[in-house]
């Protein structure tokens, strides 16, 4: 089981906050979000046409970085603050 | 290692913070605070509120991981960093960034760094309410990252 969250206008954009995936087979995290694509395709061209960051675990990561069952898998847009 | 993290709605005072920095012990000789405000538009563009969205489980656990890399990169002898959420007007304060230490060197450097750092690394995320002009009505926006604030950070 992978937990997903979304933040600020992703989150926004995509009317959805949090997902729980629990038939994901694949191994990193671009792997995850072409699933959720495929599962979503009404979110592709949000997804596909916005630059999206990501954390695991509460650290940021890269989109190669490998998922473990269990993980915390955050998408979200360019920060902003300060 | 002596850090002050704090993310809060409240407002913060500016004296208090730096009263802390500089009583870390007799060692301190410099002491260096930015302060980021909350700047309005140019008219007739007219910002009303700014709010702050934050990934909280991973908010303080980034800030705290920059002021160990600080920490590892000057001498330093205290930082602080206070970071607002929610619902700010103009000409608020956002984010405080101090460092004390015995040089100023290290701590003018060592507060760039975090401030650059911070700007790319922490998970907070900016939405302005705001009028085109005076009569027009009102809307939102998240605001654009800058790739500017990205090849700052990427300097250090």
């Amino acid at each position: 089981m992978i937990n997903v969250l979304f933040f600020a206008q992703l989150r926004e954009r995509l009317g959805c906050e949090k997902l729980l995936i629990d038939n994901f087979s694949g191994n990193t995290a671009e792997h995850l979000l072409q699933f959720i694509k495929l599962q979503n395709p009404q979110w592709d061209s949000i997804i596909s046409e916005n630059k999206i960051l990501v954390a695991v675990n509460n650290s940021m990561a890269k989109f190669s970085t490998e998922l473990n069952d269990g993980d915390v898998v955050a998408f979200f847009p360019p920060v902003t603050g300060g | 290692m002596n850090a002050i993290v704090r993310v809060q709605r409240e407002d913060f005072d500016l004296n208090q913070e730096y009263q802390l920095l500089k009583a870390v012990n007799g060692q301190c000789g410099a002491v260096v605070i930015f302060s980021g405000l909350v700047r309005d538009l140019l008219p007739p563009q007219q910002l009303l509120d700014l709010t702050l969205e934050r990934y909280p489980s991973m908010t303080e656990k980034s800030l705290n991981a920059l002021v160990v890399q600080a920490h590892e990169r000057w001498e330093l002898l205290q930082i602080t960093i206070v970071h607002r959420v929610g619902k700010l007007l103009p000409s608020e304060q956002i984010v405080l960034v101090g460092v004390s230490s015995a040089h100023r060197t290290n701590a003018f450097e060592a507060a760039q760094f975090l401030m650059d750092q911070l700007k790319t690394r922490a998970p907070f995320w900016k939405k302005e309410s705001l009028r085109l002009a005076p009569q027009q009505p009102v809307y939102s926006q998240w605001v654009a990252a800058k790739d500017s604030d990205e090849q700052l950070a990427q300097r250090w």
